[in-house]
């Protein structure tokens, strides 16, 4: 369990905060955090780990998100288990789109093109589609009971919230620790060389794709019960897929921690953006897009990185065994 | 449905549509054949030179069609710094970094255009605007027309450039081999930056052919570049000839596809081309290599 005791010390922490504050700014501020963090998690696994950088997870975030909403209001079905099969639909199309891709061969540029159009697709069809509301979306009634996965406190969601998060980082974990993670990183580094070595690299990145999408969709749900509301711009729109690869860029992809850092920092400086400038549309994100061209540019590892490279140069200054030691 | 009488309009006003798409796709497709990165800030430099445009009319009284002499020069300067100074150094020559760093870019520009001039729609008024020619059984506007001959014009013009002047033959030689071509004294970064600097001339024209017949607001680019990304893998990436082609044809289809299913729907078959080539012939109709 060694290996999993940085997770457990940071979850602790976060959850330890509800019992501090009751503020439901300061929950509220946290929930979206999570809420990102899980989306940019989903991302990191496939576009940090696999190298397969995808402008379109609005597809499986979406779909997660319309799914539980859908089910519910249309079908009756109960939110816990609406929620389920929302991850599960999730699930499937990035399945889907997975195989469809990665056995077409596509990468790179190809790639992020291909994704953006299967999610702009979804979300033509969402927005025309009788089913999901069209125009108007869905509407999930109001009916403050744990039953249906709603709250009277912001602290359950909060909970809910951050234990998605701590179960999408023991995955991320795993997977980085485990034999299928060794090779999503080759495939990343090199694909050709990876192939050479006998690793099936189009089976490897369909099935990190669609683990990717299960994360992603799981997002989507959570953010279905939140704000009980979900329309073809919220839950398909561009911007859920930039913030999807925002988050976890800007924290270090490829690392476990990443998209969580990258997610409370984010959001803090959009809300930073926000309290120094009035509610101007527009601002927070001229920020983050300013801070994706300029971590791009002098932090291609992210935050994790420059802290990494800083522990390191530290621990080369202050004793030279040191790093040797701990390696 | 399938009387002539509606079919030919539909087909003709679809030709003219497309000629602007290609236009935009053409841009996008000279920056691709070179630095085979697709530029995601296309559509926000587009509304930029959009919101350039409806200045030049607004402030300085200037028609679209003058205001074009002036805005492709200052926009090639744009896209010229934008790629030396930016997209290259921040880049470093991997595929992944440049895609971002696009990306950055266009969520920084559009939504400084929406914070300065808000997410109001605007449009100019000229004279000229509603006069329509009859073609046939199909009346076609005069703005569209003219922006037709136009992309003939321009497309002729960037053809000759690349096939009889030095800087022509400059990019393509780095194009196709790159290390080759510094090796023979061609300066690759300012190769890059030039070519960068011709997509963007290229959205200032298009988007000073737009403006008469269509609105500006900060998102007005993107639903060009969606449609640019379709004509560019259809055509095949890099390819001049195939962006035209590429263009008309996805005009076309649009016209027809939203004669039959509606609006938003057309959109669909777009995308679906798109997906289908991309899954079946990622080279395109005109391509060299995937």
């Amino acid at each position: 369990m060694k290996p999993y005791l940085p997770i457990a010390g940071v979850i602790a922490l976060l959850a330890a905060v509800p019992l501090v504050t009751s503020s439901n700014v300061v929950l509220d501020f946290l929930v979206v955090a999570f809420l990102t963090a899980l989306v940019g998690q989903g991302w990191n696994l496939l576009g940090g780990y696999g190298g397969q950088y995808s402008f379109g997870h609005a597809a499986f975030f979406g779909t997660g998100a319309y799914i539980t909403a859908v089910l519910q209001v249309r079908y009756g079905l109960n939110a816990w288990a609406a929620f389920a099969t929302g991850i599960a639909a999730g699930t499937a199309v990035g399945a889907a789109i997975g195989a469809l891709v990665f056995r077409a061969g596509l990468r790179g540029s190809y790639f992020a093109l291909v994704t953006l159009a299967f999610a702009e697709v979804l979300r033509i069809l969402a927005s025309v589609a009788p089913v999901t509301g069209a125009g108007v979306g869905t509407l999930i009634r109001l009916d403050l009971r744990w039953q249906v996965f709603q709250f009277q406190s912001r602290v359950p969601f909060y909970l809910i919230a951050l234990a998605l998060v701590a179960l999408s980082l023991v995955l991320m974990h795993a997977i980085a620790r485990s034999r299928f993670g060794a090779w999503l990183v080759a495939v990343r580094e090199n694909e050709d060389a990876a192939r050479a070595l006998g690793v099936d690299a189009t089976a490897i990145k369909i099935a990190a794709m669609t683990l990717s999408a299960a994360v992603t969709a799981a997002g989507g749900g959570f953010y279905a019960q939140y704000y009980l509301f979900v329309d073809a711009g919220i839950a398909y729109g561009p911007w859920v897929s930039i913030e999807a690869l925002l988050a976890p860029i800007v924290g270090g992809a490829g690392t476990v921690f990443g998209p969580l850092l990258g997610a409370l920092v984010v959001k803090t400086l959009g809300e930073g953006a926000k309290v120094a400038a009035g509610d101007a549309p527009g601002l927070d994100l001229v920020i983050y897009g300013s801070v994706l061209v300029l971590v791009v540019a002098f932090a291609p590892r992210g935050i994790a990185g420059v802290v990494a490279d800083a522990w390191r140069w530290r621990a080369r200054r202050g004793d030279t065994t040191a790093e040797t030691g701990h390696a | 449905m399938l009387s002539p009488a509606i079919l030919i309009p539909a087909i003709l006003n679809g030709l003219l549509t497309g000629a602007v798409y290609a236009l935009v796709a053409l841009g996008l497709t000279l920056i691709y054949g070179v630095l085979h990165i697709i530029n995601f800030a296309h559509g926000a430099l587009l509304t930029a030179a959009m919101f350039a445009a409806y200045f030049a009319n607004r402030w300085l009284g200037l028609d679209p069609y003058v205001a074009a002499v002036g805005l492709a020069p200052l926009f090639f300067a744009l896209g010229y710094a934008l790629q030396r100074c930016v997209v290259g150094p921040a880049g470093r020559g991997d595929d992944r970094n440049i895609l971002l760093v696009t990306l950055g870019l266009a969520v920084m520009i559009e939504n400084a255009l929406l914070y300065v001039f808000r997410a109001d729609t605007r449009t100019i008024d000229l004279p000229y605007a509603f006069d329509t020619i009859a073609v046939g059984p199909a009346f076609l506007a005069v703005p569209r027309v003219i922006a037709f001959a136009a992309v003939v014009a321009v497309a002729l013009a960037v053809g000759a450039l690349m096939r009889w002047t030095d800087i022509g033959k400059a990019i393509r030689a780095v194009a196709k081999e790159k290390l080759g071509a510094e090796l023979s004294g061609i300066d690759a970064a300012h190769v890059y930056a030039v070519t960068f600097g011709l997509g963007t001339a290229c959205l200032a024209v298009a988007a000073c052919l737009l403006l008469p017949s269509y609105y500006v607001n900060p998102s007005a680019g993107n639903a060009f570049v969606l449609i640019a990304f379709t004509i560019v893998v259809l055509g095949g990436m890099g390819s001049v000839a195939g962006a035209l082609i590429g263009g008309l044809i996805v005009g076309v289809v649009e016209s027809l596809s939203g004669l039959w299913l509606g609006e938003s729907l057309g959109q669909v078959g777009i995308f679906i081309v798109f997906i289908l080539v991309l899954l079946v012939r990622p080279r395109g109709l005109f391509g060299e290599h995937a």
